[in-house]
C-alpha cells in the first residue's frame, strides 16, 4: 500500500498525486515510471513518473482518467492509499552532456517533462519545454515548469494562451531560430500522435529526439513482451529497452494500432464501474 | 511376498467436456484408499534408482511404506525433508522422466504412481492445521531476489537453519511462474498459497512490488540494507519471438502475456478489470508445458477451436505426457511437423490466419532431436483470429542489467557454480531457471536448496568464497 500524502485535480481529468514512496524517490531518474494497481482484480497500468524528492522521500505522479484504473485512482484523495506501485522501472533517459534540451510536453505526458528539466538544468544543461493543449485551462503544471526550466514555451489550438498553433509548430520555429535557440536534442512525451509529429519536425534536421513510449504493459519487468515496440526494424520491450526510443526509429503505426487493441473492452469495464458507482 | 497389480492406480480426474470449460483443477486427487492401494505396489528396492532419479532425491520408498502403513504425518516429514514444495511437484513435475521414469515396476508393468502419492501426502498434510513457528536463531539476515520456485526453496531451507529471510518479488503477489504461469486447472492458487503461509509461519518476510535491480540495487542489498548473503531466483521469463511477418498484429500474444493476464491478473473473472483477446480459433505454437497450458486456458477461456501447432512430431513434444493426453481428451487438435511462417492480416490490423508450411524429419540437429525440414510446395493457411507463442524463454535481464561484476553465459544465464550456486560476486548466490535457462520447477528447487545449504556453510564458517564458478 502506498499512501497518498497530496491529491489535487489540475483539470477536470488529471490529478496531480505526491506519493511516499521512498524508496523509489530514492533510485527514481527522468524517463522511469511505476507501475500501479488500484485494487485487487484490476490492472497493472505503467504511469510515468512526473518528479520525485530524495530528501523527503516523495514521489509526483500526475493521472489522466482514460479507463477504469485510472478513473478509480483519480477518485482517491490525500491520506487515502494506492494498492500497489512498484518502481521505478525503465531506463533512465540518456543523453549527451551540455547543450539545449527542449522537452516537448501534451496533454498530462507534461507532467514528466518536471524531474527532466530539474536535473538537466542541475547537471548544467539549457532547457526550454514547449507545451501545448487545446485551451488554456487546460495546460497544467505551468508555475512548477516555469521555476525549473529556462524557458517555457506555451502554445494553445484556440490562442487562449501564448502561441497559437501546436506544439510542432511552435518547435519548427525553435529549429529554425526563432526563440529562445535551435534545440540540441528534444525529449517528447505525450499522446503518440503528438509524438509522431514531432519527431516528423526534427527528422531532417540532425536533432536527437526521444520519445517517451506508452504501449500496453503487464509486469513491466521485461517479462509478458505485451510492450513490444518496433524501433528501427527490431522488436524491443518498452519496459526493460525503453521506455524512451530514438523518435526517428520508432515504427507510430504499428504502436499507435497496438495500443487500440482494448478499446473496446476499457469501454465495457468503465460502463461496468460507472454502474458499481452508481449503486454506491 | 504377494503379486504386485501390473496397473496404475488411476488418479480420479473431472470428465473432459465438463472440465474443458472450467479453470477447476482437472486431477480430483487420491482418496485414502486409492493411496494405499497405490502405494502397496511400491517394490521398496534395495537399491531405490527413483531416488537417484529425482533431483531433489526424496527418500521414495520410505514415503511410499509410511502411505502403505496409514502413517500419513510421517510420509509428510519425509517428504517435506528433502522436497519444500511436494504439493506443487507433485502436480507439475515431468514424473514420467525422472522417479516413475526409473521405477523398477516400469518396463513390463506400469511404474508406481509417485507424483500422485506425492500430492496425495502433500494435500492431507494441507488439511492439517500450520504448526510452523519461525525460530530465527542467527543474527544475519539473508535477501532472496525472486519469489519463485527456487526463491521459495532456498528461503525456506534458510529459514530451517534459523536464518531470518526477505524474499523480493517484483509483482504484487509471490510465487512467480507457479503464480503467473501454472493455470488454476493445473496447480490451483490455494495450494501455492498454503506454500507461502507455511513459509511466513516459519519467519519468512515476502516484500512484494519491489524490484531488485531498479528499487534497490544488489550491492545494496549487502552495502545499505544489511544482508548477509543474496540469493538471486530471478527465472527465464524473457519471452522468445519467431521474428516471422504479423508479429505484432493485434491478437498475438506471448505465451507469458496470455497466461499472465489470465492466472495472475485474473482475466477470467468477470469482475476484474484486465482485458484479454481470446479468439473463436486460437493457435498456439510451441510443444512445452507452456503450450499446453496456453491452448487448454484458451478453451476455458471460450475459444471455439484451440490448437497446436508444432514444427516437430508427437514424439519430440516437450510437455508432460499427462499434460499432453488431457489436452487431446479436451479436443485440442495437433498440427505435428508444421511451421509457422506468416501471421496474417484481417485488413484491420488483427489476426486472421497462420501460414504454415508442412515439415518432415531428417538427421538429428545440435539439441539431438530430429531436424525438422521444410515441404517445398507445401504452405497452407490455417484461419485463426488468435496466435499465442510458446517456443521458449530466456533469463530476464534487468538484473544483470543494472549490476556490475554478474558474469553471464552468451544466453544471458547467470554464471553460477554447479555445487554451490555461487556467482560472480562474493555472497552472491543463483539458482534455478535464471541459471539454467527455462527448465523445471524441481530443478529450480533443487537449486534453490543447494545454493542454501552452501550459503549457510559460508556464513557457519565464515569462509567468503570468492572465486569465480568454473
Amino acid at each position: 500500500m502506498t499512501r497518498i500524502l497530496e491529491a489535487r485535480p489540475l483539470t477536470p481529468v488529471t490529478k496531480f498525486f505526491r506519493l511516499d514512496a521512498p524508496l523509489i524517490a530514492a533510485s527514481a531518474q527522468p524517463g522511469q515510471f511505476v507501475m500501479l494497481r488500484a485494487r485487487e482484480g484490476g490492472e497493472r497500468i505503467p504511469i510515468t513518473i512526473a518528479d520525485y524528492d530524495r530528501e523527503t522521500g516523495t514521489v509526483v505522479i500526475v493521472v489522466q482518467e482514460v479507463g477504469a484504473t485510472t478513473r478509480r485512482v483519480c477518485a482517491l484523495e490525500a491520506g487515502e492509499e494506492i494498492l500497489d506501485v512498484a518502481g521505478p522501472l525503465g531506463s533512465p533517459i540518456e543523453l549527451p552532456a551540455g547543450g539545449h534540451l527542449c522537452g516537448v510536453g501534451g496533454g498530462f505526458g507534461t507532467a514528466s517533462l518536471l524531474c527532466l528539466m530539474r536535473e538537466r538544468r542541475a547537471s548544467g544543461g539549457r532547457t526550454t519545454a514547449i507545451v501545448g493543449a487545446r485551451t488554456k485551462d487546460l495546460l497544467i503544471l505551468l508555475d512548477d515548469l516555469a521555476s525549473l526550466c529556462d524557458a517555457v514555451e506555451v502554445c494553445t489550438d484556440d490562442g487562449s494562451a501564448g502561441f497559437r498553433g501546436f506544439v510542432t509548430q511552435r518547435l519548427a520555429q525553435l529549429i529554425a531560430g526563432d526563440g529562445p535557440g535551435r534545440p540540441d536534442h528534444v525529449v517528447a512525451i505525450g499522446p503518440m500522435a503528438m509524438m509522431r509529429a514531432v519527431a516528423e519536425t526534427t527528422r531532417g534536421h540532425r536533432v536527437k529526439t526521444l520519445v517517451s513510449m506508452d504501449p500496453l504493459m503487464v509486469d513491466g519487468t521485461g517479462m509478458c513482451g505485451g510492450c513490444r515496440v518496433m524501433v528501427a526494424g527490431k522488436p524491443r520491450f518498452a519496459c526493460v529497452d525503453g521506455p524512451c526510443f530514438d523518435a526517428h526509429d520508432v515504427d507510430f503505426d504499428v504502436a499507435m494500432r497496438r495500443n487500440k487493441a482494448y478499446v473496446r473492452q476499457e469501454h465495457a469495464a468503465l460502463e461496468r464501474l460507472a454502474c458499481a458507482s452508481g449503486r454506491d | 511376498m504377494p503379486v504386485k497389480r501390473p496397473e496404475k492406480t488411476t488418479m480420479p480426474t473431472r470428465e473432459a467436456g465438463e472440465r474443458a470449460h472450467t479453470f477447476a483443477e482437472v486431477n480430483e486427487g487420491y482418496s485414502v484408499a486409492h493411496a494405499s492401494f497405490e502405494a502397496e505396489r511400491c517394490l521398496r528396492c534395495q537399491d531405490p534408482v527413483c531416488v537417484s532419479a529425482c533431483p531433489v532425491q526424496i527418500p521414495i520408498p520410505d514415503f511410499i511404506h509410511a502411505v502403505a502403513a496409514g502413517d500419513m504425518a510421517g510420509a509428510a516429514r519425509i517428504l517435506r525433508s528433502a522436497n519444500p514444495l511436494p504439493a506443487i511437484c507433485g502436480r507439475v513435475c515431468p514424473q514420467e522422466l525422472q522417479c516413475e521414469g526409473s521405477c523398477s515396476m516400469g518396463g513390463r508393468w506400469k511404474p508406481v504412481a509417485i507424483g500422485h502419492l506425492e500430492r496425495f501426502v502433500a494435500d492431507w498434510e494441507r488439511s492439517q492445521p500450520i504448526t510452523t513457528r519461525p525460530a530465527i536463531t542467527r543474527s544475519e539476515r539473508i535477501a532472496v531476489i525472486g519469489a519463485g520456485p527456487s526463491g521459495l526453496v532456498c528461503a525456506g531451507e534458510l529459514a530451517r537453519h534459523g536464518y531470518g529471510v526477505t524474499v523480493y518479488e517484483a509483482l504484487h503477489a509471490p510465487g512467480g511462474v507457479l503464480r503467473y504461469g501454472i493455470p488454476e486447472f493445473r496447480l490451483p492458487k490455494a495450494v501455492l498459497d498454503w506454500e507461502i503461509a507455511m513459509l511466513e509461519s516459519a519467519g519468512v518476510e515476502f516484500q512484494c512490488n519491489i524490484i531488485i535491480g531498479r528499487t534497490i540495487t544488489l550491492d545494496d542489498l549487502i552495502a545499505k540494507h544489511g544482508f548477509a548473503a543474496v540469493f538471486i531466483g530471478t527465472g527465464a521469463g524473457l519471452p522468445q519471438f519467431l521474428g516471422i511477418p504479423g508479429e505484432n498484429l493485434n491478437g498475438v500474444y506471448s505465451a507469458n502475456e496470455f497466461l499472465t493476464r489470465i492466472n495472475l491478473m485474473r482475466a477470467y473473472d468477470p469482475e476484474a478489470d484486465t482485458p484479454v483477446h481470446v479468439g473463436r480459433r486460437v493457435a498456439v505454437i510451441g510443444s512445452g508445458n507452456t503450450a499446453m497450458d496456453a491452448v487448454r486456458t484458451s478453451l476455458r477461456m471460450g475459444a471455439e477451436e484451440a490448437m497446436i501447432v508444432y514444427r516437430r512430431s508427437e514424439k519430440e513434444m516437450s510437455a508432460r505426457v499427462e499434460e499432453y493426453q488431457h489436452a487431446k481428451e479436451e479436443g485440442i487438435d495437433f498440427h505435428w511437423l508444421t511451421s509457422p511462417l506468416e501471421i496474417l492480416d484481417d485488413g484491420d490490423g488483427w489476426v486472421s490466419g497462420l501460414r504454415c508450411q508442412r515439415m518432415e524429419l531428417g538427421a538429428p540437429d545440435a539439441s539431438g532431436r530430429a531436424r525438422p525440414v521444410p515441404i517445398p510446395g507445401s504452405e497452407f493457411v490455417l484461419a485463426v483470429d488468435n496466435v499465442i507463442l510458446a517456443i521458449g524463454t530466456t533469463p530476464n535481464p534487468l538484473l544483470t542489467r543494472t549490476t556490475s561484476g554478474l558474469a553471464v553465459t552468451e544466453h544471458g544465464c547467470l554464471l553460477a557454480d554447479e555445487r554451490t550456486g555461487l556467482t560472480s560476486k562474493p555472497l552472491v548466490f543463483a539458482g534455478g531457471d535464471a541459471v539454467t535457462g527455462a527448465a523445471t520447477v524441481i530443478l529450480a528447487a533443487g537449486a534453490g536448496k543447494r545454493a542454501a545449504r552452501a550459503i549457510v556453510e559460508a556464513l557457519a564458517t565464515r569462509t567468503l568464497v570468492t572465486r569465480l564458478p568454473s
